[in-house]
């Protein structure tokens, strides 16, 4: 449909962020359709997956890491030793307030010391020309592979959270989760030596071809001529049709490029779609409905409640991860700045509700549904406003004012559209079906 | 002479700007506390609903501006918060009536609330920002500072100089004026006994003949004065942004539940631990050490704990601990 009013390249830039929310809302649906529990901190681990794409994906900083990735390394042993004297330390000796006071102790000496250890590494790499680098750079893999690795590494953050954080109750829960996500773009934001925080890293290698490329590639060329040869030979003269053509290649390549992007998040999609469907139906997918609905009653049954909703948990932040790896590699750039709750982690639950928590199908339909109102909020209440204002004069100060503040009428579309659903259809446009033999 | 220099030091940079910020914090943690205690919800929609009253506040100042209303020194603000507070109960009600009394009635889990409370959130935000916009406002107006740096300097022949704002007194004056109102008010008269024994135990309290509805409309005027005055005073004393006021939302929450949460005294205490300590961690003590310390023994490096960016990121993980070692909070709230 925008294909027609706008372009198909808009449309379908639109349609790839619509396959991404889909599966950050997947994840999200995991945790809370499935298992009930709320988490609040999709943002931290969007963000977790994009560090992923560049830690993968950037050609390692030589220099950096001949300026300072001997003090970085030592820094992170020393964090290793701390982690396993603490667990020792858990381990031996019985519960009391000095065993409290030594862990205590031993983490806070162990942050100055390594505050203090690994400042010069720091204040070296982040000296490496800075305007350009000034980072310790990645791996220099494809790009793909961060999806993986950001799945790793969001579902080892939602280790560390769920291990601290799941004994709360849900509002508390939620509460958490929102604030150590914050903490972690926190961290992600002013780590300049790891993420080159605020700076951005842009140019992020890409597993579709270029468009600068494409437009000069023989194959591609003849393809949009192909398509189009209806529309070329009504032009007689032969410069006028080159040119003609030449427009035709240079939209064309912007297509082709966000249709393999669309390709390869699809496939995400499906497998990412046949797994939780699988897992749904499975008895595990029985027994996390059954500890939902009734905690106490699966505790009796002899499930470790505890285990599972830890396991959960980190498979549903997993799964986020991987849409913030998605994110990263199609945008092709890292704006630690632009994660707010507000974007990766209300909308997205706006997008589980409206869509129908606990069903799959619902989930993927939420995250179209909610990402196209997003984006055509703008322009459908530009459109409204004219509408409604027809007859006012264009100067009149109220008519002004609306249109100036259109952007915003997006929240107001959300929020009404979330209180809604939640009142009059409580489950969702999908509901969640679960069939009782 | 260097010891008195180092405490002004100190004064200047820390206990005053984190008594006026602790302040602030104490009056959107006692509203989430009050919510809580008494509607038994998460109310996600704090930040925004004071960025309401403060622009409701905005919108009358500049009406007594253009009038040519003033209070001479005084911002003329403060003729204005009334009517901000008016607007900010009549938002709150309506909400009320539309929105959450249907779950009340429904006696939905606090979860649901929460997400109700997160749509109330997105129109108040909306409707925030298509009124007056998401830039940055200043309606500060009269008498900037009571005591100058560089005066104080000239007065006491101090190295260091003190600037103590207008707007940093006026803070701590109406927060403390108003929290022992509160105070009195919850402590002393029939309502506020009644409101009480509503958080403590609903249903004993409504067989007890305390009427619910009454309850809540109260404690919604109680939230509205919080709101507007709490955000107010913010935007007085900084700046009027909707972003901000969201944002603020975390640390207002961190001292809710770091206080105990439902716990009105352990809310007000709670805004002022968030406060110190961030600020306590996060400031470059060099200076204070230079002046402490014989020369011999003065710090190259700036001694400053943390980055002033990770101001947020302490709150947080403070309440973090809090939450793993004592759920209910340091003044015993409700068990979570």
């Amino acid at each position: 449909m925008v294909g027609i009013f706008q372009s198909w390249n808009i449309a379908l830039s639109i349609f790839n962020l619509c396959l991404i929310s889909a599966v950050m809302t997947m994840g999200a649906n995991i945790q809370w359709g499935y298992a009930g529990l709320i988490n609040f901190g999709i943002m931290g681990y969007t963000a977790l997956g994009g560090l992923a794409a560049v830690l993968i994906s950037v050609d390692p900083v030589q220099e950096a890491w001949r300026a300072g990735g001997f003090d970085i390394i030592m820094s992170l042993w020393l964090i290793v030793v701390m982690v396993l004297v603490i667990r020792f330390i858990l381990k031996r000796f019985e519960k009391s307030k000095i065993r409290t006071y030594s862990i205590a102790a031993i983490i806070i000496s162990g942050i100055l010391l390594i505050r203090f250890s690994a400042e010069p590494g720091i204040e070296a790499i982040e000296a490496v020309d800075p305007a350009k680098t000034g980072f310790l750079g990645g791996f220099g893999l494809p790009i793909i592979f961060s999806w993986i690795v950001g799945a790793l590494f969001a579902g080892g953050l939602a280790f560390i959270v769920g291990k601290v954080a799941l004994g709360l109750r849900a509002d508390y829960l939620a509460i958490a989760t929102l604030l150590i996500s914050e903490i972690v773009i926190a961290i992600i934001k002013h780590e300049d030596w790891l993420t080159r925080g605020v700076k951005n890293v842009i140019g992020l290698k890409r597993p579709a071809p270029y468009e600068v490329d494409l437009q000069t590639t023989d194959w591609f060329i003849k393809l949009v001529e192909k398509f189009n040869s209806g529309k070329l030979s009504l032009i007689e003269n032969l410069a006028d049709r080159q040119a003609a053509l030449n427009q035709l290649v240079i939209e064309g390549s912007s297509v082709f490029v966000k249709l393999c992007y669309s390709g390869l998040f699809l496939v995400v999609v499906i497998i990412l779609l046949i797994l939780t469907q699988k897992a749904l139906y499975s008895p595990w997918g029985r027994m996390m409905r059954a500890i939902r609905d009734n905690e106490e009653a699966a505790n009796a049954m002899g499930k470790n409640v505890v285990k599972q909703h830890l396991l959960i948990f980190i498979l549903g932040s997993a799964i986020v991860g991987i849409a913030g790896a998605m994110l990263v590699t199609q945008d092709g750039l890292f704006t630690p700045g632009s994660y707010r709750p507000m974007r990766y982690t209300f909308l997205i639950w706006v997008m589980v509700i409206v869509g129908g928590s606990g069903n799959n199908f619902g989930a993927i339909l939420g995250g179209f549904v909610v990402w196209f109102l997003w984006i055509e909020a703008a322009p459908i209440s530009l459109f409204l406003i004219n509408f409604f204002t027809a007859g006012i004069p264009e100067t009149n100060a109220l008519k002004a004012h609306l249109i100036e503040s259109v952007p915003y009428f997006r929240f107001l579309m959300m929020g009404l559209g979330l209180l809604f659903i939640m009142r009059y259809r409580p489950k969702g446009i999908l509901p969640e079906k679960i069939e009782i033999k | 002479m260097d010891f008195v220099n180092a405490i002004i030091l100190l004064l200047n940079y820390i206990f005053i700007p984190a008594l006026t910020y602790g302040s602030q914090l104490a009056l959107g943690a006692i509203f989430v506390t009050l919510i809580y205690g008494i509607l038994r919800f998460a109310n996600f929609a704090t930040g925004d609903m004071m960025s309401f009253g403060t622009m409701m506040t905005i919108l009358f100042t500049w009406y007594f501006q253009s009038l040519g209303v003033s209070l001479g020194v005084l911002p003329t603000a403060l003729l204005a918060i009334p009517f901000g507070i008016i607007f900010m109960i009549l938002y709150m009600l309506l909400i009320d009536k539309f929105v959450f009394k249907y779950y009340r009635h429904q006696k939905s889990p606090p979860v649901q609330f929460a997400m109700v409370s997160i749509g109330v959130m997105f129109v108040t935000q909306a409707v925030v920002r298509i009124i007056i916009g998401p830039g940055d406002r200043r309606f500060f107006d009269g008498e900037k500072f009571i005591i100058k740096a560089r005066e104080f300097k000239e007065m006491t022949g101090l190295n260091e100089g003190l600037a103590i704002k207008s707007t940093q007194v006026l803070t701590i004056f109406v927060t403390i004026v108003l929290v022992s109102l509160l105070f009195w008010f919850l402590n002393k008269t029939k309502t506020g006994k009644s409101m009480k024994a509503y958080s403590d135990n609903e249903d004993l309290a409504l067989l007890s003949g305390i009427d619910p509805k009454k309850i809540v409309l109260v404690t919604w005027v109680i939230a509205g004065i919080l709101a507007t005055i709490g955000g107010a005073l913010y935007g007085l004393d900084k700046s009027f942004k909707p972003f901000t006021y969201f944002n603020n939302m975390l640390p207002i929450f961190a001292a809710a539940i770091v206080g105990g949460i439902g716990n009105p005294f352990g809310a007000f205490l709670g805004g002022y631990v968030i406060a110190f300590s961030e600020i306590l961690l996060t400031y470059a003590y060099k200076k204070f050490f230079m002046y402490v310390l014989p020369e011999s023994m003065e710090p190259d490096s700036l001694v400053q704990l943390l980055s002033t960016d990770y101001k947020f990121a302490v709150s947080f993980s403070i309440l973090v601990i809090v939450l793993i070692y004592r759920p209910s909070g340091i003044f015993k709230g409700k068990v979570l």
